[in-house]
């Protein structure tokens, strides 16, 4: 007796929705282990980072707006991934959209105007689609590999930023600290919930979760991806270009990244200091495979994963768990989805006698 | 083959299923020692399941092999090997940097020293005439030469039973000549051979019995030399078997696609480049590409229908149009439509439904799209429409295109194209893996749409079918085109020599040097 892996004839839809449902609960079970046998409270630890900030009303708040930047940034990264194009450096991306916006910031800081603020958001689009625009174009030019790229350009963005906030751009009256000028009245977004912090932010999010829903399973754009995903010579063969492609889902990733990251500024954060990158853009990597690459897959995964940033600081207050443990979540989220993954295309199965070995030096030949 | 001996192989009630497939139900067949036995059937007949249990890569559920008499249980190829079973595979397992000798020796069980190895190595070129350079690197060796080896391989191991899968889809004719001396060679010394193919000629010309398989079964054992061509293709597709109808002495119209000089580099460290290639197909006419696979076959249709795009724009001309400069969508728009010969993850897409594959090559000139949103409504009913003319076996417009088998999708794929009027329509290996009857239904269809007076050409390794279908013909060889020639002045013999190689020479002289050099 033992186990095999067999090929299912086709890939097997109910696998395909149970898999992320059964990846978060064996993190929270493979969790709950780990933090029991390195000394913690193993079970409380889960019910901190998962269900506490569920049970706590006043906790949802703050989970609409971590999973805000998520679902944003989520999206843009299910479009590219679906295309097979592997942008990896949403991160810095998003800290370039937030620069770019609160360079207006910086020259608008003593006008006023409704205008201020949308001014503000499209040069966060424009910032993050420029930084998505370099590994585009050495990918479509000299073929250079946009997984590295992007994934380096992510720390020159850092890096930049730490410039940025630590010399040219730091707020005069700030004592020094390194942190850029709050943001004025006409530079914030407005709260759209009163009593919460539910800015107008986390609204534009959903709606262009659902049109980028509607856009890739309607539209020829959508059409286009997919195929350059599913069979690149096919795809090719219909007459989209490939290049076109590279470029579309860069821009489009990179220019969502960097509305979230100018969201953060004229929301949440007020300002850009030394402690705004977040992460959000290498957590998305997790939302978009979770969510499926599905844009309304995303908003659910989106908030699964907020859950766990607004939880993994509970869990810190409460417990005193380390802070890295969130991240020691998510990754799991994400290697035991990957993992599952498997179970989609095939089905394990018991077989009772033993498989005949197969000489190595003669391949197996596909089936006529 | 005497009578008295117990049979070589025998297969005694073999069944074998894979999840939802009953690949072989009860098979029973002998082949006697010395024998030629071919094994018949379309694709998906159950013949290479069969041959892998034989062969030891699979086990089969129930049933029993005898080898002399005695039964056997082959658990492994090298079990196999150790009985004196050899196989020659359709695609080859060599390693293209290393020499023949280097390959062969990697895929021996036992270690020989190579000089041994060597000697033996001439020895069996020696007594079967098949000529090969053991030092030769295999990247610089033709297709035929490099079956050369795996057969030598499989020579060295003295078998007494060979196993030939497809073995002449890759050969030209001359080769496929000197291959058939080989086999009889064999035969003649008492080895047996299992020859798998679905090309009927070659049975009847080479083999003494065969047995058909149709889906899974055996449905007759049959003397090929006493059937015809028709009765066995009858038997193998269980069904009558339509003869083309093509009109007599058609007229052509104007000239629809005109290629002149057109060039174009190789793709990547493999692709063939296409040299000064010149060609015209008027309307109603139907222009056969000849030639061995892996000549620029697939680097001229990309060339065409403008997926690769060269530097001249009138390289190609479309119905009047200098296009070598435009994209495939705007050739597309033009009329021109192309079927290319791999069907997965090219013509179609797996995992999409037939009617997002509809969406992938006719959604410009079909209106499936308005401002930039799919009408889905009107790509299923398109989709449809392909089903029902082709009578495709599908579950309808939502089945994935990997869900049909090869000779539904080919035709569902043909069907697309042809239903969306091109003025010209560019095919390459239509019926490549598929099926007698549905192959006959191509045929048929791409007669009717030259009938109806688009200009059509046909890219196939598969004489037969140029022979039928063509008007004109010509071979291309190493990204050359030979000289088109009417069908009616078409000589097996001249296309050979062509598809080897020898362009516009005299065709007699050179036969006996030619066959002097390959064998």
């Amino acid at each position: 007796m033992k186990l095999k892996l067999e090929k299912r004839p086709e890939p097997s839809r109910l696998m395909l929705y149970a898999s992320p449902v059964g990846a978060v609960i064996v993190t929270m079970i493979v969790g709950a282990i780990i933090f029991s046998i390195i000394g913690y409270d193993g079970l409380g630890a889960v019910y901190q980072v998962f269900i506490a900030p569920v049970a706590t009303s006043y906790k949802w708040s703050d989970v609409a707006i971590k999973a805000s930047p998520l679902i944003l940034i989520g999206v843009g990264l299910a479009v590219g991934n679906r295309a097979a194009i592997w942008n990896i450096g949403a991160e810095g991306q998003y800290v370039v959209g937030a620069l770019a916006g609160a360079g207006i910031g910086l020259l608008t800081q003593n006008a006023t105007g409704p205008w201020i603020l949308p001014l503000m958001i499209l040069a966060g689009i424009i910032g993050g689609a420029i930084w998505g625009a370099i590994p585009a174009w050495l990918r479509t030019s000299f073929n250079v590999n946009e997984t590295l790229s992007s994934l380096m350009l992510t720390y020159v963005a850092i890096h930049l930023m730490n410039y940025l906030v630590t010399g040219p751009w730091k707020d005069p009256t700030g004592f020094s600290f390194p942190q850029t000028p709050l943001v004025t009245a006409d530079q914030t977004l407005p709260i759209i919930i009163p009593g919460t912090q539910i800015h107008l932010g986390v609204a534009i999010t959903l709606v262009i979760a659902v049109v980028m829903w509607l856009l890739m399973t309607r539209s020829v754009f959508g059409f286009q991806i997919r195929v350059v995903g599913s069979a690149p010579q096919a795809a090719r063969h219909g007459g989209f270009s490939h290049k076109q492609t590279v470029w579309l889902a860069f821009l489009l990733s990179g220019g969502m990244a960097g509305l979230a990251g100018i969201f953060e500024v004229c929301g949440p954060f007020s300002q850009i200091s030394l402690g705004f990158p977040q992460n959000y853009g290498f957590t998305a990597i997790i939302v978009a495979f979770l969510g499926r690459l599905n844009p309304l897959g995303v908003i659910l995964a989106g908030i699964v994963l907020a859950i766990t940033y607004v939880g993994g600081d509970m869990a810190q207050s409460a417990l005193q768990l380390p802070n890295a443990s969130k991240g020691i979540f998510q990754a799991m989220m994400l290697f035991f989805l990957l993992a599952s993954d498997i179970l989609v295309r095939y089905r394990l199965r018991l077989v009772r006698r033993a498989p005949a070995a197969v000489s190595a030096t003669v391949p197996e030949r596909s089936a006529a | 083959m005497d009578a008295s001996l117990p049979p070589r192989l025998e297969v005694v009630g073999i069944s074998k299923s894979f999840p939802g497939v009953l690949a072989n139900d009860h098979v029973s067949f002998a082949v006697q020692p010395g024998e030629i036995h071919a094994l018949l059937g379309e694709n998906g007949a159950g013949k290479s399941t069969l041959v892998k249990m034989i062969y030891g890569i699979m086990q089969p559920d129930a049933g029993e092999i005898r080898w002399d008499g005695q039964p056997v249980v082959v658990a492994h190829p090298r079990a196999a090997r150790r009985l004196g079973i050899g196989m020659v595979f359709q695609h080859f397992s060599l390693f293209e940097a290393l020499t023949v000798l280097e390959n062969i020796a990697l895929g021996m069980d036992a270690k020989i020293p190579q000089r041994e190895l060597e000697t033996k190595i001439r020895e069996v070129m020696q007594t079967y005439g098949l000529t090969l350079d053991p030092h030769r690197i295999v990247s610089t060796l033709s297709v035929g030469e490099r079956q050369r080896i795996e057969i030598v391989r499989a020579l060295l191991l003295d078998p007494r039973l060979l196993i030939m899968d497809e073995p002449t889809s890759v050969l030209t004719p001359q080769e496929v000549d000197q291959l058939f001396d080989v086999l009889r060679q064999l035969a003649k010394e008492g080895c047996s051979i299992l020859y798998i193919s679905h090309k009927l000629h070659e049975i009847k010309a080479l083999c003494d019995t065969a047995t058909i398989l149709r889906g899974g079964r055996v449905v007759d054992t049959i003397d090929p030399k006493v059937e015809t061509s028709r009765s066995m293709a009858e038997k193998m597709i269980g069904a009558g078997l339509k003869d083309i109808q093509k009109p007599a002495g058609r007229a052509f119209g104007g000239e629809k696609l005109v290629v002149k000089g057109l060039s174009m580099p190789g793709e990547g460290h493999f692709g063939v480049a296409l040299k000064d290639i010149s060609f015209s197909v008027r309307a109603g006419e139907i222009f056969g590409i000849a030639g061995v696979a892996g000549n620029g076959q697939n680097a001229l249709l990309l060339a065409l229908d403008g997926e690769v795009i060269g530097h001249d724009a009138g390289a190609v001309i479309l119905d009047g149009e200098a296009v070598g400069r435009e994209n495939a969508k705007q050739r597309r728009l033009r009329g021109l439509c192309t079927v290319p010969e791999e069907r997965n993850g090219h013509a179609a897409v797996a995992d999409f439904s037939l009617a997002d594959n509809a969406v992938l090559t006719g959604r410009d000139r079909l209106g499936m799209v308005i401002s930039g949103m799919l009408r889905s409504g009107v790509a299923r009913d398109f989709t449809g429409k392909v089903i029902s003319t082709f009578s495709v076996k599908a579950t309808g417009a939502g089945a994935t295109a990997g869900s049909l088998s090869g000779g539904n999708l080919q035709k569902y794929i043909m069907g697309r194209e042809i239903l969306q009027n091109p003025k010209v329509l560019v095919v390459s290996q239509p019926t490549w893996g598929v099926d007698a009857g549905a192959a006959a239904t191509i045929h048929q269809a791409i007669v009717d749409l030259a009938v109806a007076g688009s200009a059509i050409v046909v890219i196939s390794q598969d004489l037969d079918e140029l022979l039928a279908l063509s008007d004109t013909l010509a071979v291309i060889n190493t990204g050359r085109l030979s000289k088109p020639i009417p069908i009616g002045d078409v000589s097996i013999q001249e296309l050979g020599l062509l598809m080897g190689g020898v362009h516009g020479e005299a065709p007699t002289p050179p036969a006996e040097k030619e066959l002097a050099d390959v064998v």
